[in-house]
């Protein structure tokens, strides 16, 4: 692996490595007073975020820490950005400054592939040279690292996600976590059904490896896991439904419909949440809840992707940097 | 190659004769049956390690009925060889109840070769307490050390060629009990 932009491109293997790598972080830094890895020490870490973000940046920014990495934080409001520099010229400057490893969150799907592309170099050698990216979520395309961490809090919660059915309900037009969730938990033999009214599904999601259901109700009793989305109103250019009270009534997650999910039933959501929105006040603070817990999980996820890029690599794209003689 | 056979060094026989030899060197030196109280803990670095650290605290307390705790400690997040290298699962780190602070630590580990990733142990050790002493166990002292490092207990010492590679097979994780020099192969135990 070279950069994580999507969850389509993981393999089982990779996914699962990916885990149980975040499982050994957590397990490794259970209960000690220091904690600080000196994995990273002497790589740099860039995240640069084009839209706000305080879960995602805040994890990344602890992740490459407690790896002893050096993390830098560019966001568009205080860089060149704002004054009218290119994504690409940003992308390059920030290469060219040394940059191991790019984070990027941008409004415009697709962007964390242009800046791989942008950003790709090929040495002497002919080995592919460049920083790392990790898509930290572009436009409504894709958010893989959210998805390994709900995959992470479902395993641990469900014991396995082989042979589970999962909910997602909401706004998937919109979102890019439940397009890395539906390749993701697909990849790992979940059956995916997305609920949502009509409007707020995508075209082609005929394509995706998911059902499609719109009766909420109908499809709780039978789920092991529902993730709630959030509305995202600063997408919503349109009409997509006629009131938000009415989109609460038929798709918010009360305290009835969680009494259909049952008590081992989990309740994920990626936050921000809405409260009395598209999740109850009541449920969010359900114990089958676990938004918390995702959030944990998130940075050592987050560690487990940089552990892997940053200093695993593929023999066929090397870094072409060091050639440590192997000393096992 | 300088050895293309698969060579048999240690038997079943052996390598329990050379665990139990090692923990009556463990109660003797760190004085296990001496009045007082001593806390040593057995710290075993994967992927062999661990089985090696269990087999001694097995024997030590058959010699003198005394239970020493066993843990795992694993260098891969500590390692100085990461970068360039293809990725490394991680395993677990488990250090018994009680810590390490003030303890007598013995790392465990099948082969010592270059001497990294005892190395790696010692830095990961810092991070997780502080000992009152730390020496080092290991069944086979393979030779070519990069690192001002030796054991305190060897199983046994083997001239090695770098080319060469020495399995340890465990009967918990292999099915049988042998120390095994044959042509590099890395699915086999470590050669650390």
């Amino acid at each position: 692996m070279r950069h994580l932009l999507s969850t389509a491109d993981l393999s089982r293997d990779d996914a699962l490595g990916i885990l149980d790598d975040a499982e050994g972080f957590a397990q490794a830094l259970l209960g000690r007073e220091i904690r600080k890895l000196p994995t990273l020490r002497g790589r740099t870490v860039m995240t640069v975020f084009y839209e706000n973000s305080t879960r995602t940046r805040v994890s990344f920014e602890v992740a490459g820490k407690w790896m002893s990495a050096d993390v830098i934080n560019v966001s568009a409001s205080s860089s060149s950005v704002g004054k009218g520099e290119s994504l690409r010229d940003t992308a390059k400057t920030l290469h060219a400054a040394g940059a191991d490893a790019l984070i990027v969150r941008h409004p415009s799907s697709g962007a964390a592939q242009q800046i791989a592309q942008w950003t790709a170099e090929t040495d002497d050698a002919g080995l592919v040279t460049g920083p790392a990216v990790i898509n930290a979520g572009d436009g409504t395309h894709e958010h893989p690292t959210q998805a390994l961490l709900d995959a992470l809090t479902l395993r641990q919660r469900l014991g396995d996600i082989e042979g589970r059915r999962v909910v997602i309900v909401g706004d998937i037009v919109h979102s890019r976590v439940a397009r890395s969730n539906a390749h993701l938990l697909s990849t790992l033999g979940a059956e995916v059904v997305l609920v949502a009214p009509p409007t707020l599904l995508p075209v082609g999601v005929d394509t995706w490896p998911v059902t499609v259901a719109h009766d909420l109700d109908a499809q709780l009793p039978s789920a092991d896991a529902v993730m709630m989305l959030r509305v995202q109103a600063e997408r919503m250019n349109g009409g997509f439904f006629p009131s938000t009270r009415e989109y609460s009534v038929r798709y918010g997650l009360n305290d009835d419909r969680l009494r259909l999910l049952g008590d081992d039933g989990v309740v994920l959501h990626p936050g921000p949440m809405l409260r009395g929105m598209e999740i109850g006040y009541s449920v969010a603070d359900a114990p089958q809840a676990t938004v918390l817990e995702q959030v944990r999980n998130g940075v050592h996820v987050r560690m487990a992707v940089l552990l892997r890029l940053l200093v695993g690599t593929d023999s066929d794209q090397q870094r072409g940097d060091d050639k440590v003689e192997a000393a096992q | 190659m300088t050895s293309a056979a698969r060579r048999v060094l240690l038997d079943s026989a052996d390598v329990n004769r050379t665990i139990a030899r090692i923990a009556h060197q463990i109660i003797e030196k760190t004085a296990l049956d001496d009045d007082g109280d001593k806390h040593v803990v057995l710290l075993g670095i994967p992927t062999r390690g661990p089985v090696l650290a269990s087999r001694f605290a097995a024997k030590v307390a058959e010699f003198s009925g005394i239970e020493i705790p066993t843990g795992f400690l694993d260098t891969t997040l500590y390692r100085d060889d990461l970068r360039g290298q293809p990725h490394r699962p991680l395993e677990r780190t488990t250090v018994p109840a009680g810590g390490i602070d003030n303890a007598h630590v013995i790392l465990v580990d099948d082969v010592l070769y270059s001497g990294r990733t005892v190395r790696a142990a010692l830095d990961a050790l810092r991070d997780l307490g502080r000992p009152a002493t730390v020496q080092l166990a290991v069944l086979v002292d393979r030779g070519h050390r990069e690192l001002p490092i030796r054991a305190d207990y060897v199983g046994k010492n083997l001239p090695t060629a770098r080319d060469e590679d020495v399995a340890v097979h465990f009967t918990e994780t292999d099915g049988v009990d042998e120390v095994v020099l044959g042509p590099r192969d890395t699915t086999a135990g470590g050669s650390a």
